[in-house]
């Protein structure tokens, strides 16, 4: 089966994600016995970092009106693409860009869509893949029976592989004109990996008492070179910004570490976090329901567990 | 501005999930449903202020049978004009969205809004689909809608921050937190509610491309272990050696 891969950017600057769908993409492309191309759409100065996951077929349409997601114009750009390379399956981020895409091309090229999914599908019978569902409370496996097959891919839910070729690079441009959809302005942290693409994640709550103390656990956070994060009541009372507020009503993340300072484990919290593979939670409470879903727990006031666990993880990477 | 809003019906969020003995569908007994919370307390309500701001009509549509009702009857108390069920089970994101286009498709609205995901299947996937099947353009995530004459000016939440960025109407728009308030339907909001009109639809045929092989529980997590607060240093042997995450 021939392979398609979106690879998203910003500015110009790879998304870990896109080589993360590359890797994946090239594995089912190895497994199935098909060709594997990366699509990039819109101006990015240097192709090169894509070179490292194994593709070695890019498509590059340079065109200005792409530099920002329109759903129309890029609905309309990836489809052309699937046709010339006359792919089976798109794979997409299971990013804010990848699932405003994914459903639009799932009519256009009636394709079956899963979104969200976590592991690499079975070719053998069939194509079928496993996604999370209820919030982190169960997991489904899927079969899509359509020839041509659409999956947005749940971030570090396959480990990046290295492998490195020498790109063959089709670059053009459209001609497309701008679309319907204006951006007038970007507003991102600079300098911190996305929580959704972040491997390790420092998050706190009510426990902390006021923003103003924040400093303990962005010195965590640093020492464990993890992004932080924040509970509902803490974005709501405007102590931490919108974008980091994980759980229900914020964002589901899945990393490897969920260090979890001062929050209780409310099931509207647990249902962001719960597929982290390693969970951490510090508490003054035993009770909280929290410790239910962890790994480990240090039940203790978190103003002296937090200093103390930032100065071991410092000791270790000091001797590492 | 002719308004709809897309309504589907979750699980509340603390229900126990539970499966059918063969795995394929899910359990209802003794689960409580509600309207799901992205479409009630976001995409309906930010319908309701625009139609106070400017005039118009907010319609509701569900794809489901008649247990849909409570919920459409819900939708209608909170302020809905009319609402709308297509009578069929929803099996699929694109059996959904193909039924909505169906009765959307020429109606002329100026904007469609939904929740930008259920709570259940977590998909994402009918907004964008509606988008396409309608040929308007969709923007998802919207955490803040401002609207000038035909011109919205739309928040949009994207990974570690936010995309502001202009559409003129018709457009389909995903509701996020921060988009609207919640509103509890009040005694005259529900009293009035019986008597507006709840049109039920026959459904299209649609082939599902998609299907469910088995649901599964994960692995129930064995139990937590805890860490002297005076030994961090353990700790970080554990993440180390066991977890190997650092």
């Amino acid at each position: 089966m021939n392979v398609l891969v979106l690879a998203e950017h910003q500015h110009g600057t790879f998304k870990k994600s896109a080589f993360e769908c590359i890797t994946y993409g090239r594995r089912v492309a190895t497994t199935t016995g098909g060709n594997a191309t990366v699509l990039v759409l819109g101006p990015v100065a240097d192709l090169s970092p894509l070179a490292a996951y194994g593709i070695a077929s890019v498509i590059h349409l340079k065109d200005d009106a792409l530099a920002t997601l329109d759903s129309q114009l890029y609905t309309d750009a990836i489809v052309s693409v699937m046709h010339r390379t006359e792919s089976g399956l798109l794979i997409l981020a299971n990013s804010s860009t990848g699932k405003q895409l994914a459903g639009g091309l799932a009519v256009r090229l009636q394709a079956g869509l899963v979104s969200g999914v976590n592991a690499l599908p079975e070719t053998g019978d069939g194509f079928s893949v496993s996604k999370t569902v209820f919030s982190g409370k169960a997991d489904v496996r899927l079969t899509i029976n359509s020839p041509v097959k659409i999956i947005t891919l749940m971030s570090n839910s396959v480990p990046l592989s290295t492998e490195p070729v020498t790109l063959q690079i089709e670059a053009e441009s459209l001609g497309v004109n701008p679309g319907r959809v204006r951006v007038k302005q970007v507003e991102r942290v600079e300098g911190t990996v996305p929580l959704p693409e972040a491997e390790r994640v420092v998050s706190a709550g009510r426990g902390m008492k006021g923003p103003e103390n924040w400093g303990i656990i962005e010195d965590l956070a640093t020492a464990l070179q993890a992004t932080t994060a924040c509970s509902r009541p803490v974005a709501d009372s405007g102590w931490r910004p919108h974008h980091e507020h994980v759980g229900q009503t914020g964002l589901a993340i899945r990393p490897n570490l969920y260090v979890a300072v001062g929050i209780s484990g409310a099931i509207q919290h647990l249902a962001g976090v719960n597929n982290s593979k390693t969970i951490v939670v510090i508490n003054k409470d035993p009770e909280a329901p929290f410790f239910k879903a962890a790994d480990y727990g240090v039940v203790g006031d978190l103003f002296e567990v937090v200093p103390k666990l930032t100065e071991a993880v410092k000791k270790f990477k000091a001797g590492h | 501005m002719k308004i709809l809003v897309c309504v589907s019906k979750t699980p509340e969020t603390t229900a126990k999930i539970a499966f059918s003995a063969d795995g394929k569908s899910f359990s209802s007994a003794g689960v409580n449903f509600i309207m799901n919370p992205y479409d009630e307390w976001y995409a309906l309500v930010r319908a309701l202020e625009v139609k106070e701001q400017v005039g118009g009509e907010v319609i509701i549509i569900s794809v489901g049978g008649t247990d849909y009702d409570t919920i459409l009857r819900k939708g209608l108390a909170i302020g809905a004009d009319k609402a709308v069920r297509v009578d069929a089970e929803p099996v699929s994101s694109g059996m959904v969205s193909a039924q909505i286009a169906d009765y959307a498709k020429d109606q002329g609205f100026d904007m469609v809004l939904l929740g930008k995901e259920t709570i259940d299947y977590n998909g994402s996937e009918v907004g964008s689909m509606l988008g396409e099947l309608l040929s308007m353009p969709f923007v998802s995530y919207a955490s803040k809608m401002d609207l000038q004459g035909n011109t919205a000016t739309i928040y949009r939440d994207i990974e570690g921050g936010e995309e502001i960025l202009e559409v003129d109407t018709p457009f389909v728009l995903s509701a996020a937190k921060g988009l609207a308030e919640q509103r509890i339907p009040n005694m005259r909001g529900i009293m009035m509610a019986k008597s507006k009109p709840l049109e039920v639809r026959p459904a299209l045929n649609y082939e599902p491309k998609v299907e469910v092989v088995a649901f599964s529980l994960p692995p129930a997590k064995s139990g937590v272990h805890l860490v002297d607060p005076d030994d961090m240093d353990e700790l970080v042997r554990l993440l180390h050696e066991e977890s190997k995450v650092i």
